[in-house]
């Protein structure tokens, strides 16, 4: 009888399969669609900013862990660092030039992820605080929207477009965002995949919409232009920087919503969802500590 | 009758199909037996007899006058050949009484009561004498559990039939064979707690348990009800909401909800020592698994040691082995072989080496919350596991990692292979010992 080697261990003694790079590589799956669109759109510059950036972010997450003295190996092949920088190439104006596609890798993964202390304690959607901060920094460069090599106003800025052309994504914006099919195909992909809580986008958009309607401006108009979607499916639904709770997630998202709106409406227009989920973020530890869902066997309030 | 499934827990794999049409077998005697004086929760026993001393099967061997506790009983005949400590499955040296045993088998003999004329004071004195204990692994005394106390009036007995452990099958095989014993027990359990209605639970995936009780059942107080297969259906505070809808409080038992949770097992364990006055010195063990040769459900007498039993079953096939005392989600990994049986001990798992990976390399917490969803208790595995693993036990305990029931879930889906319930075990004794400390301030 083979009694010489026996395996110790605590319970269980059986785990599924998921994985954190499981969970990863599916967001990254779920991209593919906006990629595909967006190459069609904005022609072949789009892959290599997406691939620069990805890039610029894995590199940026080793050299961090290797100074942190983590298994740098085991992490940077969670594909989390990979997924920030795909996520912000597609928040950028598909011109973005490289060097400034590279700093704004660096800077999402350094202050939006290492300083907190790498994936999972992260307080902001790094990919926006890279988003941010180019905003920020290059203002001219951010708002550079070019179609089929002429400079042209996107449709929150003005520009004249279909809701048809708004749905494929034909028109200007930032390189990932425009196509609100290919993102709701790989959102589907990522609700069939239970990757995401569909309380967030649902939360998110509904609030967009009862606003909309309230105020009398067309909704499906509000739900099509801008980021909204690829905040919807991909930022706001970020594990790490969104609540715990249910009720949480509820208030989460609706807020974010609301903000979107109000920011579209009375101030400056492209910037709501990256402003709208950067705020929320900030009030996850807050929802998180008062908002706890009741436990089993608790007194429901009343 | 249709149930309510409980929030959160899980589909698990069952692996029940190596074992699950084994018919009970007895297994072979041993030659030595391990009687650990503490098989249960509450006060050790203290020995009746001494070294050199002659024993029959069914004696009783070592009793406590503290009213949490069962006395344990020789198993079979022989010499004592020692008092001394051993270690135990669960990893602690227990105080344990070791029986030669003898070639020719004696037993004290045992009485055939008619149990229709017995009083309910009657009945709880055979379950006390018989040491019986909670069969399904937690090994609480029956006996206490079938007195509760007055201001608690219970309305609905539940006899736990789930078996929502994987691989396991003893409760199973039970069910099937010893069907009437488990209806005439659950009468005696109604008798003495003055219950009227009785639910036998059974998970959908036992099918053929569920028509033999139903076809044998002619009372109409007793329920054979169906409940969903899903991990953890047979934890008793999921069980009571599945059946009554009913939520026992945080820190609280089933009796504040007026409901008693018995494993089908203790009922046949009942009927037995009310009937014939045996004392519990055998039980149903499931021994299963990828790398086991003859899997099977096996009455074995409490104190056989493990490796007797894996002899028994063809041995282990290839090593490195994982050999688990219960099931894979809540079961204790074995170092030693030598541990003898216990009076809950429900099977022996053995897992192949291909699924018999050391402690997982875990990282750190992404907040997937994939443990919150599944969590049957509704509490937030994630942050008890942060503030557990750096030691922040006042966070982990207004966390409610006192509620934590242990299943096993949040582990078994975390995509960061942490090991939560490690750190739950770890932080529930710091966090009562916080609390002594509060109290005493």
């Amino acid at each position: 009888m083979a009694t010489d080697k026996l395996v110790v261990t605590h319970a269980p003694h059986i785990r599924d399969r998921d994985s954190v790079p499981g969970i990863m590589g599916g967001v990254l799956i779920a991209l593919v669609p906006a990629l595909i669109a967006a190459t069609i759109v904005f022609g072949w510059y789009s892959l290599v900013l997406v691939a620069v950036c990805a890039a610029a972010a894995v590199v940026t997450e080793w050299v961090w862990m290797a100074l942190r003295q983590k298994e740098a190996k085991a992490i940077v092949q969670d594909y989390s660092a990979a997924l920030t920088g795909v996520l912000l190439a597609f928040t950028l104006p598909p011109t973005t030039p490289i060097w400034m596609a590279i700093l704004g890798s660096v800077v999402a993964i350094t202050i939006g992820k290492q300083i907190f202390g790498g994936l999972g304690f992260n307080i902001f959607n790094p990919a926006l605080v890279g988003r941010a901060f180019l905003t920020a920094s290059f203002p001219m460069a951010m708002t550079d929207w070019v179609l089929d090599g002429t400079s042209t106003a996107t449709p929150l800025g003005g520009a004249a477009a279909t809701n048809l052309e708004l749905f494929l994504g034909t028109i200007g914006g930032s390189l990932g965002e425009t196509s609100a099919l290919a993102l709701l195909l790989g959102g589907a992909y990522l609700l069939y995949k239970r990757l995401i809580d569909w309380r967030l986008p649902l939360g998110y958009l509904g609030a967009v919409v009862v606003l909309a309607l309230l105020v009398g401006e067309d909704p499906i108009f509000h739900l099509l232009a801008g980021g909204l979607m690829l905040g919807a499916f991909y930022m706001l639904t970020d594990p790490v920087t969104s609540p715990l709770s249910r009720k949480g997630r509820w208030i989460y998202a609706v807020v974010a919503g609301i903000i979107v709106f109000m920011v579209r409406v009375w101030g400056d227009a492209p910037g709501g969802v990256l402003y709208s989920i950067l705020i929320m973020n900030m009030a996850v530890p807050l929802l998180d500590r008062f908002l706890p869902d009741r436990i089993f066997g608790e007194v429901k309030a009343k | 009758m249709e149930v309510k499934a409980f929030l959160g827990g899980l589909h698990v794999p069952h692996y029940k199909s190596f074992s699950e049409k084994q018919p009970i077998k007895v297994a072979s005697l041993p030659e030595e037996i391990i009687i650990p004086l503490s098989q249960h929760i509450g006060a050790p026993c203290q020995p009746l007899v001494k070294v050199g001393d002659r024993v029959k099967a069914g004696e009783k061997i070592g009793e406590a006058e503290s009213f949490v506790c069962a006395p344990v009983h020789a198993s079979l005949s022989g010499t004592v050949k020692a008092i001394e400590k051993r270690p135990i499955h669960s990893g602690q040296m227990v105080e344990c009484i070791v029986i030669e045993v003898d070639e020719q088998q004696e037993s004290v003999g045992y009485a055939n009561n008619d149990v229709e004329k017995m009083s309910k004071e009657e009945i709880i004195q055979a379950v006390k004498e018989a040491g019986i204990v909670g069969m399904g692994g937690a090994a609480f005394p029956t006996v206490v559990k079938i007195q509760p106390p007055p201001d608690k009036p219970i309305d609905a007995l539940i006899l736990n039939g789930c078996e929502c452990e994987p691989y396991l099958t003893c409760d199973h095989r039970i069910m099937l064979e010893k069907t009437d014993e488990l209806l005439k027990g659950v009468k005696l359990l109604q008798k003495v707690l003055d219950v009227e209605k009785a639910f036998i639970c059974i998970e959908d995936n036992k099918p053929d348990a569920i028509n033999a009780l139903k076809e044998k059942n002619d009372d109409p107080n007793i329920v054979i009800m169906k409940t969903p297969t899903k991990y953890p259906q047979g934890a008793e505070k999921q069980l009571i909401k599945a059946t009554l809808g009913r939520e026992v409080p945080p820190g609280g038992l089933p009796f504040d909800v007026g409901a008693l949770v018995q494993n089908v097992g203790t009922a046949v364990a009942v009927y037995e020592a009310v009937k014939y006055n045996k004392p519990l010195i055998e039980r149903v063990v499931t021994v299963t698994g990828q790398n086991i040769d003859q899997p099977g459900n096996l009455l074995v007498k409490i104190g056989t040691p493990l490796e007797h039993l894996l002899a028994e079953c063809g041995g282990i096939k290839e090593g490195p082995a994982k050999v688990i005392m219960g099931g894979p989600m809540t079961g204790v990994a074995q170092s030693d072989l030598s541990v003898p049986v216990v009076k809950g001990i429900t099977g022996i798992t053995v897992l192949p080496p291909a699924m018999a990976y050391g402690e997982p390399e875990y990282t750190d917490c992404v907040r997937c919350c994939k443990c919150v969803e599944s969590c049957p208790m509704l509490l937030y595995p994630n942050l008890i596991s942060i503030y557990g693993e750096v030691g922040l036990y006042e966070k982990a305990e207004k966390w409610n990692t006192m509620d934590c029931i242990e299943c096993g879930i949040c582990a078994y889906v975390c995509p960061s292979e942490r090991p939560i319930v490690k750190f739950v075990q770890q932080a529930k004794p710091k966090i009562q010992k916080l609390q002594a400390s509060r109290k005493n301030a």
